[in-house]
This record gives C-alpha cells, structure tokens and sequence, in this order.
C-alpha cells in the first residue's frame, strides 16, 4: 500500500466543478406592499404609513420600528423629495431582475419622499451626473401607465429638480 | 443564574484568498486544526460547535449536514449561524454565550467563506428585501457608495483620508501571514487614481472577495488558565439591530445607530469610559476605507466628524496611540462568513499577547465589532483581566 503526503498536491492542477443552480421564486408582496404598489400603477401615487406619534414611514409597514405603535393611517407623500445619499455606478453588475448586466454609468440613491421620514433606494437619472448630490430635490419619473406592473420599477428613476 | 466568567483561550486562522485548492471544509478544517493545534487540543476536549457561514455565496443550504465531519461535529450538538456580516462575531458571541450559561465547557466556533465558488455581488443582492430593494440593488459597492456620500456630505471627510485607511490595512497586511490582500508599496495616489466602482469608492477603497476560515474556542473559566498563559476574557458582549429597510435610518454611515447602541451598552459592562483611551487596539468590521472612518466616530474614538482627522493625525497605525485593524483588516481579508469572527480572533490574539508580527505591545483591552445586514451591529470587548462582575452581557 502506498501513501500520498498531502504536500505532493499541485495546487495548479486542483479541478473545479461548475454547476448553475436557477430557482424561481413568486414572493406574496402583502397587503400593504400591495396597496403601495396599486396607488403607484393606478393613481401615480406614492403612499406611506403613519403612527399616532407622526411618523410617516416608506416602504408602508404595519408597526412603526421605532416607537413600535401600529401604522394604521396612510398618508400620500412624494413624488418629489429630497437626496439622502446617492452614487454614480461604474461597474459592471448583473440586474437581478433579468440577468443581464445593467448598462453603466447609472445614477443611485436614497430619495426621501417629500412628508416621509425614511427612503427608498431607486436609480438616479445620470444624464448630468455633476447635477446629482446630497440634499438636491429630486422627483419620480413614472412610467406610461400601460407599462406600469405593480412594483418600485413602475418608477422608472428620479430626476433632478432645478 | 449567574454567569460563568468566559475566555477565548485559542484562536486559527486558514490560509485567505482564492484557495482553489481546498474544499469548504478543508478551508473549515485548517483553521480548526491550526486553532487546537496550537494549544494540543483535539475533538474530544469540544463539548459543542458553533458554525457561521452566509448560503447563498456557494449555494450550499445544509453546511453544518455537510461540514459535519470537518468540523468534528459528530454526535455533538451543532448550531449554526447566519447573520449576514455579523455572523462571524454573532457565532463568537454564541460560543459565548453556551459557556456563560453553563451548559458547555469549551466550545469551538468556527466561520467560513468560499467567496469565489459564486457570484458574491448576486450573493449580496439576495440579502435585500425581494419586494422593495432588489429591483433597484447595486450590490455591497453601491449602497456602500451611496452611505460614503452621505457620510462625506455629513462630516467634509476627504478621498484622501479615505485612501489614508486603505493604504494602512493593506501595509499592515503585509505583517499578518494569513491576509489576502498585501501591497507594501501601495499609496494614497494609488488608490485615488484607482478604478472608480461607484462614486466616492475607488476599487482601493473596497474589499476583496476571499476565500477563508477562522475558529476560536471559548472556555469556561474553571479550565480557561488549563489552555492559555493569558486568556482573552470576555468583558461585554452586545449585539443591536436598526430597522429593516436600508433607508430606514436617516444617516447611516454616518450616524451608525446600531454601533452607538451596541458599543453604549458594552462600554458600560465593561466599564470603558474613554474608548480611545481606554483599549489598546481595536479590530473594527469595515468593508470599504469610509466605513473605518465613520466607525472611529461612532464607537467614540473621537468626536462626531472627526473621523478624517483621526487618521490624519496617524493615530489609528500601527504604531498610533489606538490602532485600529493592525491585520489588514477587512480591507485586506473578507471571506465573510469568517471576517466577523477574524475581527474577534485578532483582537483576542492581541490580548493573548501572540498576534505575531502584527502585535501591538502590552494590549491590556481590546474592541472587535462586526457589521453586517442592512445596519446591525455586534460589539466584544476582550481583556487580559478577569472581569469583576461575570455580568457582562447587553
């Protein structure tokens, strides 16, 4: 019986396998994505919810987080607001919702909407990316309304407020 | 129930960056070996094993099933761990908290990542909420971007202060056999006129996609002195979470509410009082060069603001009066499911007094935080002291 020392491996010649694993998911949005996502397709409409000690949250949710109440009323904001935070991408990355690589540059941001006191992240209009910075108005850019699906894509980006 | 006072007693490391040679498990399992070995510990001595490790980057669901083996798991009980970021230090702060409780003796922890085995950045992508953020993601480069941009606009930091950290951890990699990432000659102009990923980070100001493995092993305190000359004991642990969405918090980054919470509540268990005077040295979790200075601010090394000054003044080197990431850091080394876990096993070799080239001399007290998910955040103070009070849980 002949034994093998693990320092005879050669480290160029170590065999990689390649496998490609597609999972499709269908995720329930829920009532008050729902409700989100039908205001923005139908009306053109941003909403948010609010809790007995005024804050205005988006994405909608049922217990604010922070005082931990119930967000029971909803309350329209938006669609114009301000840059909490926002990027121009460079790199390459494939968009998860098709696959394919998103082409670049691209704008990026966090817009909080006018009367919410969170944001969401969106895509930045990049046409002046010297036009794009913290704290500059922005507002949304909706899609046709036969385009529109239910979902934050039915936004197609921000653009710059003069 | 009172605790039982708790140390790590042995640290490991694998070998970091693309190891196309070895599976996870071989990965898993010479950072195990390396970490027994080096107190002629073996699987018998293990009453339970903590493993942290993120799915999605390799794809494989059911690691402890798989790594049973490797993490000499058998008929032992085996927990597993997966807090995005944090999971390194939530699984050190699991191992803690087995042996505070009573329950076990010495438990191993072990975190690993295969990052090259996946599409990380589609790995990352999978961590945000699939109704409301990943439509719009720019993976970990990104949102890490849009938090900088935000930080800049907050406190006036520079690129050129940014490029001061990334240059550090890559020259103190250099000092760390087990890092990723070493570029001796590496310069501030270097990094500035590197690619821009997404504005304000240069690919400098990033971190690599590693492969890696770290263990620990925590001991109760009636065997700790059995394993180590100086123990790492644990004085603080604390973990705090913001709300779920990424924009939930109004400055993040620059106002990290999570760490404020965590370091808060583990400073005051710990009796720290003056962070910067206070430790000796600090692994902090910090994915891209703004990151570490938006850290230094809110685990209170200096006042808000003043994180760009506190590099400026170098007193964050190797050689400053609190260094911070002596290893490398992230910067140099993410293998994540192990970075979490290597900021506590840096800090706590630190304090063991056996961090090698990269020691920094008479470490009494040392600070390891990791990040991670959206804004969460673990805190661990370790000390050469047997803590007063074996309170010492947040």
């Amino acid at each position: 019986m002949s034994t093998q020392q693990a320092a005879a491996f050669n480290r160029d010649q170590a065999i990689r396998i390649e496998q490609q694993i597609t999972l499709q998911y269908r995720f329930a949005a829920g009532r008050h994505a729902t409700r989100f996502f039908t205001a923005l397709r139908d009306e053109g409409k941003i909403l948010a919810t609010r809790d007995a000690e005024g804050n205005v949250m988006v994405p909608p949710r049922p217990v604010c987080g922070l005082s931990g109440l119930p967000m029971t009323e909803w309350v329209e904001v938006g669609p114009d607001g301000v840059l909490a935070g926002c990027t121009i991408v460079y790199v390459p990355f494939i968009d998860p919702m098709t696959g394919v690589q998103r082409p670049v540059p691209y704008g990026f941001g966090l817009v909080r909407f006018t009367g919410a006191d969170t944001s969401i992240y969106h895509l930045l209009d990049a046409t002046e990316p010297e036009q794009i910075g913290v704290g500059k108005r922005v507002e949304a850019v909706f899609k046709p309304r036969e385009e529109r699906t239910g979902s934050l894509a039915d936004i197609k980006h921000f653009r710059m407020v003069d | 129930m009172t605790p039982v006072r708790s140390a790590i007693v042995a640290t490991g490391q694998s070998d970091h960056g693309r190891r196309f040679d070895a599976s996870m498990g071989e990965l898993a399992r010479e950072a195990i070996d390396r970490c027994l070995g080096s107190r002629g510990l073996t699987f018998d001595d293990i009453d339970a094993v903590v493993a942290g490790n993120m799915e999605m980057f390799e794809g494989i669901y059911l690691v402890d099933q798989y790594l049973v083996g490797a993490l000499g798991a058998l008929g032992k009980p085996l927990y597993k761990m997966n807090t995005g970021g944090t999971v390194g230090a939530s699984t050190a702060l699991a191992c803690y908290h087995l042996v505070a409780s009573g329950r076990h003796k010495r438990v191993l922890g072990v975190g690993f990542q295969k990052q090259t085995e996946g599409s990380a950045q589609s790995a990352i992508t999978t961590v945000g909420d699939p109704v409301w953020e990943r439509a719009v993601m720019a993976g970990a480069i990104g949102n890490f971007a849009t938090m900088a941009s935000t930080y800049i606009a907050e406190s006036g930091v520079t690129p050129e202060q940014a490029a001061k950290v990334a240059v550090k951890a890559r020259r103190n990699a250099c000092l760390n056999p087990h890092a990723h990432l070493k570029l001796p000659n590496i310069t501030v102009e270097e990094v500035l006129e590197s690619e821009m990923l997404a504005y304000p980070i240069h690919r400098l100001d990033f971190c690599p996609s590693s492969d890696g493995a770290c263990a620990i092993v925590m001991a109760a305190e009636s065997i700790a002195a059995d394993h180590a000359e100086h123990p790492a004991w644990v004085h603080a642990v604390a973990t705090s979470h913001d709300q779920q969405y990424m924009g939930d918090s109004p400055k993040r980054l620059a106002v990290m509410r999570s760490l404020q919470a965590a370091t808060k509540k583990a400073y005051k268990l710990a009796g720290v009082t003056d962070p910067r005077h206070d430790f000796d040295v600090a692994e902090l979790y910090e994915p891209a060069s703004y990151a570490e200075l938006a850290w230094y601010e809110n685990v209170g090394f200096c006042p808000m603001g003043d994180g760009g000054k506190l590099i400026d003044e170098g007193a964050t080197l190797i050689d400053g009066d609190i260094p911070v990431n002596p290893s490398g850091g992230v910067l140099s080394t993410n293998p994540v499911g192990a970075t979490a876990m290597i900021r506590v096993a840096e800090a706590a070799d630190q304090v063991m007094g056996e961090a090698g080239e990269h020691q920094i001399p008479g470490v009494r007290r040392a600070l390891a935080t990791g990040y991670g998910g959206n804004a969460w955040s673990d805190v661990m103070i370790l000390s050469r002291e047997l803590p007063a009070t074996p309170e010492v849980s947040a």
